[in-house]
């Protein structure tokens, strides 16, 4: 056994024991605290993992490798789930490519063109976007933008008739409860995530590093993008990967603006459906395998939140450790 | 010195904060609002069982939306004859009524339709008793300006829902309705994107009625056609109608009238086209056979003048209660919806029990008991 101790900076100085002798009770306590916290909320998300697998796995055993067909019809205790899966990508999808460049825009805008005094205020108005409740947002969604949009819908629609690809994506038939609306309501919410996070990233590029760039004679855009790009990518991917973890997940707005109809479509301006909406819908009157059906969607929705969730630190750490060597 | 105040004084906030929320949390769980199988705040005053002592306590319930507005309405009336007692009614759906019911979260619940087999395991065994306490048609409203009647018939609303008649044109509706100038507008059609016991019951009226044309199954979610429009509630799918020329959809009486939408007269089991009304389904319950436990089905009754798509509510509790207080609340409050409370019906856009139902679920309270 080593005898070799180092001096312990919090211990009195002429004390030199090995680092866990002699602590404070108040530090050994703290730290204590710290873990069981820590370890609470992994229990708790395992207990949560493990109990919805749980309730749902009478319809994993039912359905089988079903589960990923589509076709969803309680009524003759069908039960596959893909349409589900490809609303929730499809909107996700359309949130992010709205939403990304307005929010890394504003960040942008924000930090490098806005005089200081103003940009407070700015963010404190972004700030207020994200505080809007989720419901109040598919009210408005139903009730007020959904109405109006449908016209805006019908005209690119009746335009673009016939056309190859355009034509199937944003043809007619149109409707204002669709996936692409559904998609424009996550953009409101996410952007406010997005920019916030990505705003205070950009705000850690080293000024000396942009001022390097200047005096090297470049413009701001040469600027942004070789002195601020390259050291807040990493932190920007992770804020959009968090908005999009958001837009996965969000139910209740979407629930109310995306039509309620399970069908696979590369028509965009149609009804559609989404794995949170349809588990908020249906969940009232459900029992027995649908129920379980229900929650295996949650578990489904569980599972490629992680996933993007896992997929945004190692980005984020992997640009990082990057940076830090170069 | 400064620092050290400060401290001192975050210490004292934080727990004076803890025990503030600790104690609220201990005062909410002791009061008797959230009840598990039986909670009273104190003993009934006097003692006597007879239907006039002054009751105390809480009752909770929920369940069917559909009720769900006569249960608010019949709440505050009951307040005037029992004034110490508290009633509850949370809504939510019949699945969840029968959930809540099953883990005595409350003591009875709503429900639209009879326990299914899935759920019976849940309910351990225990008997449940189902007080049928209104009828309610459900309306085929439609938006034509101009046509002030339709009438329909079993198997072309099964296909016009299924998405096979599309115009409002068709040789089948308009050979239906000599006489009417119907347009060559499409037919929009709106369904419901919630689960429901409306939707369980008109799906399964046109099982029913339709059997060789319905498709589609009977459940609270039917697997629609891709080009239905779908609202939330029976308000979002009058809305869609309301706002649509052309559309047509299913909603409940009350509120098709309260939206002020028109109703298509329905081609009944005796062969009658019978619009919607309170009189018409009250005229359905006459003629449908009711079993011996109160169940039964008001949809695609026989009966001249009966309404086919009317369906029925009921109000499940547990026969064998955990305590008398209980159970005598329970008798008192359901025996108010069973008596003077059959009254506000008809102004909610419901329709009462038949004298001869009512009665039958009047002499099933005494098996309120422990």
């Amino acid at each position: 056994m080593s005898t070799v101790t180092q001096a312990d900076p919090a211990a009195p100085a002429g004390s030199a024991h090995p680092l866990d002798q002699r602590r404070p009770l108040g530090d050994r306590g703290f730290a204590i605290l710290a873990l069981a916290s820590g370890l609470l909320v992994l229990v708790i998300l395992v207990l949560i993992a493990i109990t919805t697998t749980q309730q749902a796995s009478s319809w994993f055993t039912t359905e089988g490798w079903k589960i990923f067909t589509n076709n969803w019809d309680p009524a003759a205790n069908q039960f596959g789930a893909l349409s589900f899966i490809y609303g929730t990508i499809i909107t996700a999808i359309i949130a992010i490519v709205m939403a990304v460049p307005v929010s890394v825009g504003i960040a942008l805008l924000l930090t490098e063109v806005v005089p200081y005094r103003w940009s407070r205020p700015i963010v404190y108005v972004i700030d207020l976007l994200a505080v809007i409740p989720s419901v109040v947002w598919g009210l408005w969604g139903i009730l007020v933008f959904a109405p109006w949009i449908q016209h805006i819908y019908a005209h690119i629609g009746n335009v673009v008739q016939g056309v190859p690809v355009l034509g199937s994506l944003f043809g007619p038939p149109t409707s204002g409860a669709s996936f692409f609306t559904a998609g424009i309501i996550l953009a409101f919410m996410i952007t406010p995530i997005v920019t916030s996070l990505s705003r205070e990233v950009i705000a850690t590029v080293p000024a000396i590093d942009k001022e390097g760039a200047y005096a090297l004679g470049a413009t701001r855009l040469e600027m942004i993008r070789g002195a601020v790009w390259p050291h807040s990518q990493g932190g920007v991917v992770g804020a959009v990967l968090l908005g999009l973890g958001r837009a996965m997940g969000e139910t209740i707005a979407v629930a109310l603006v995306i039509g309620s109809a399970a069908v696979i479509t590369p028509h965009l301006f149609a009804p559609g459906y989404n794995m949170a909406a349809v588990i908020a819908n249906q969940f009232g009157e459900a029992s027995g395998v649908f129920r379980a059906a229900l929650m295996g969607i949650g578990v489904l929705l569980f599972v490629i939140t992680i996933i993007v969730n896992i997929v945004a630190r190692t980005i984020v750490d992997r640009s990082a450790r990057r940076k830090r060597g170069a | 010195m400064h620092l050290r105040r400060r401290q001192r004084f975050m210490t004292a906030g934080v727990a004076a904060v803890a025990t503030a929320l600790s104690l609220a949390a201990c005062s909410s769980s002791s009061s008797s609002s959230a009840p598990s199988g039986g909670s009273t705040s104190s003993a009934p005053a006097g003692g006597s069982s007879s239907s006039g002592a002054a009751l105390s306590g809480t009752l909770n319930g929920s369940g069917s939306t559909f009720q769900l507005t006569f249960q608010q309405a019949a709440i505050q009336a009951f307040k005037s004859v029992q004034p110490g007692m508290t009633v509850n009614y949370g809504g939510g759906g019949s699945g969840k009524g029968r959930t809540d019911l099953s883990s005595n979260v409350v003591q009875f619940a709503g429900s639209d339709s009879t326990i299914p087999a899935a759920e019976e395991s849940n309910f351990k065994g225990k008997t449940v008793l189902y007080f049928p306490v209104l009828l309610g048609p459900i309306s085929v409203a439609y938006n034509l300006s101009g046509v002030s009647t339709l009438k329909l018939t079993p198997d072309v609303i099964a296909n016009i829902f299924q998405g096979k008649i599309t115009s409002w044109n068709n040789s089948a509706i308009t050979a239906l309705n000599p006489g009417v100038t119907l347009p060559s507008t499409p037919i929009s059609v709106a369904v419901r994107s919630d689960s429901s016991g409306t939707t369980q019951n008109f799906s399964l009226f046109l099982e029913k009625a339709a059997p060789s044309t319905w498709t589609l199954g009977s459940s609270s979610t039917i697997k629609w056609p891709s080009t239905a429009r779908a609202g939330n509630g029976n308000g979002g799918v009058a809305q869609i109608v309301k706002t649509t020329p052309g559309a047509i959809g299913y909603v409940d009486y009350a509120d098709a009238k309260a939206t002020g939408l028109s109703s298509a007269e329905v081609k009944n089991k005796s062969g009658n086209y019978v619009a919607p009304s309170t009189d018409s389904a009250t005229a359905a319950a006459d003629s449908t056979t009711v079993a011996p436990d109160l169940t039964f089905h008001a949809v695609w009754a026989s009966g001249a003048q009966a309404y086919p798509i009317t369906y029925q509510s009921w109000v499940l509790v547990y026969e064998s209660q955990s305590s008398s207080n209980t159970a005598k609340m329970l008798q008192a409050y359901i025996g108010y919806l069973l008596g003077a409370g059959q009254q506000l019906l008809p102004g909610l856009g419901y329709a009462p029990l038949p004298a001869s139902l009512d009665n039958m679920a009047k002499a099933q309270l005494s098996k309120i008991g422990m």
